[in-house]
């Protein structure tokens, strides 16, 4: 692609997202939609983690433990000490980040199905741990989360209180978007960098990367740490959206859609997750109306996927553009 | 010529194997310098141990008089001790000149932050590598092949290739696991031509071999070991009248060793 085709598909996907989309929802009077695209959204942010630790050749199943996390911080910093729900959302963030390299730096060791394994159950831990710490309020859950206020830098205000907004669904949406943005900008600066070139490295031969001089702790330690601060942010946004957070919020089924979305948009794409997220979350909903055959289709159908593009969705439009 | 590389007294234990027991022996700046052995004599933990992917028992390996074993592959690597692998170990899904700019990490000035936001030493420090990669390819005769991806490329070239992504760290000391290994007689002349050139340019090369008539011929000294002790050390003409060396090898055929 050229320099100017691609700054024209990004212009055109942001005018997608943040004018079409409220342009149109606004037409049809289907406001619940905003609450399904900014789901996509803050999945998506997840999922772009999860496929971070993918481009490091880590399988990783446990963002949801992230997330969960994530929600909590947020939740907890909110309600028991009155932070402004804008402090909270790098706060969980980087407190992911941080638990993460704690984490990471012993498990990333492991490699192929093992790691997989320990983040699996990484998941079910925060889970539990969820339910047991004092500070989170048992299986009650975190309740009644005040909405977003207003976040002002030196008197002015750059977001209003959403509690004020007679729309706090398009507030949401449209911050859930633009994270989404920023997120994968970040992904594709990192993978488009030397960066990236390195993470490939330390995918395809681990021990000749650190042969070349490679740090590869450091390295898997700095990507997982990157991902799981996606999901932290992701999980806060969630808690804020839904004014509560539950040990339940996020579980073992997630961490593993998160993963599943990754699959199915392409591994070898930076915007894979993105595809894959809002295909999954549109197809599983689509598949209602079949009743009590949803999971069956469902399953089907992704095998089937796997079988016949085991590089994802994406890779059909990379042939394509190859052949053309 | 000074001694660059130092292994004193290197012993390592797995359980109750001794791999490599009490090994000393130096090797020389600008000097090839050959460590055979039969089968399981401990030359590929012995390799591994001076690129500080194993760590001695007891013992140490020194480079210009600084200690590198304990240290961790690649701050041995950042000291100048770079190893290539036996058989094929390449970035096999990249390109061959990827392979190699890659290979430049040690060399780079920016940090990873200076990468990730494009700042002008990371896009002078890609420009530099981009240059000397294609300089090593053409050294090595892989400038046709720059642009292939790295799987895809028949044995010979994947050697290489091996060689080419350690050259791109800048060693003082490459170590070549068994270069030899599986190449035909055209392809090993070859081969034996390119590690010469080398050396002519100021490298210092340390390398295990099987291949005995090409250790022969390539050697500046050679290190025989034998169930992780070494038997002998010595011009490939005194290796090959050393009465231990030929008891060591007796079984197999004498033109093994070169006789």
């Amino acid at each position: 692609m050229t320099h100017n085709m691609k700054i024209a598909s990004v212009a055109a996907f942001l005018a997608i997202v943040f004018i079409a989309v409220p342009v149109l929802i606004s037409a049809s009077g289907r406001t619940d939609l905003y609450y399904t695209l900014t789901s996509v959204a803050l999945l998506s942010i997840a999922s772009a983690g999860v496929w971070l630790t993918f481009y490091i050749g880590r399988i990783n199943i446990g963002q949801g433990a992230y997330a969960l996390m994530g929600g909590y911080v947020s939740a907890i910093l909110v309600v028991t000490y009155g932070w402004s729900f804008w402090l909270t959302l790098p706060a969980a963030g980087l407190f992911c980040a941080a638990a993460s390299v704690a984490i990471g730096l012993p498990i990333l060791r492991l490699r192929g199905v093992y790691f997989a394994m320990v983040t699996l159950v990484l998941t079910e831990v925060a889970r539990l741990l969820a339910l047991a710490l004092p500070v989170t309020n048992g299986a009650k859950g975190m309740v009644s989360i005040p909405l977003p206020g207003a976040l002002s830098v030196f008197g002015l205000i750059i977001i209003p209180d959403f509690a004020t907004l007679h729309n706090s669904r398009l507030a949401f949406y449209l911050l859930a978007a633009a994270l989404m943005v920023a997120c994968f900008a970040v992904v594709y600066r990192l993978v488009h960098s030397r960066i990236g070139k390195l993470c490939q490295s330390l995918q395809q031969n681990e021990e000749l990367a650190s042969s070349i001089g490679v740090n590869i702790a450091y390295l898997r330690v700095i990507a997982y740490a990157v991902s799981s601060f996606f999901g932290g942010v992701a999980g806060a946004i969630f808690a804020a959206i839904s004014q509560s957070i539950y040990p339940s919020s996020f579980t073992v089924t997630d961490s593993v859609n998160f993963m599943l979305n990754c699959f199915l948009g392409g591994l070898g794409y930076v915007f894979g997750p993105m595809l894959g997220t809002l295909v999954l979350y549109f197809g599983w909903d689509l598949l209602f109306q079949t009743g009590q055959f949803q999971l069956l289709i469902y399953s089907t159908l992704m095998i089937v996927l796997m079988l016949f593009l085991p590089n994802g969705l994406l890779s059909l439009a990379a042939t394509t553009r190859k052949k053309g | 010529m000074a001694d660059l590389l130092e292994v004193s007294a290197l012993t390592k234990r797995f359980g109750g194997l001794v791999a490599v027991n009490n090994v000393s022996f130096s090797v020389r700046e600008k000097e090839i310098l050959s460590v055979i052995g039969p089968n399981g004599a401990g030359k590929s933990t012995l390799f591994k141990l001076i690129s500080s992917f194993l760590r001695p028992t007891s013992g140490q390996v020194r480079l210009k008089g600084e200690r590198i074993s304990d240290l961790a592959p690649h701050i041995a690597a950042r000291k100048g001790v770079v190893r290539t692998f036996q058989e094929t170990t390449i970035f096999k899904n990249m390109s061959v000149r990827e392979n190699v700019i890659i290979a430049h990490h040690l060399r780079s000035t920016a940090s990873l932050i200076g990468f990730f936001l494009g700042t002008g030493t990371a896009k002078a420090d890609e420009a530099a590598f981009g240059a000397s990669a294609d300089d090593i390819l053409e050294l090595l005769g892989l400038s046709s092949l720059a642009g292939e991806i790295a799987r895809n490329l028949p044995h010979g070239h994947l050697r290489a290739l091996g060689i080419a992504i350690g050259l791109a760290t800048n060693p003082s000391i490459l170590l070549l696991d068994e270069p030899f290994a599986g190449m035909n007689h055209d392809e090993t002349m070859r081969m034996v031509a390119m590690v010469k050139r080398l050396r002519e340019l100021g490298l210092t090369i340390l390398l295990v071999e099987h291949d005995m008539p090409a250790v022969m011929k390539i050697s500046d000294r050679i290190v025989v070991l034998n169930f992780g002790e070494k038997i002998a050390e010595g011009t490939p003409a005194q290796i090959q009248n050393n009465d231990k060396v030929i008891e060591a090898y007796l079984g197999s055929e004498d033109e093994a060793i070169g006789l």
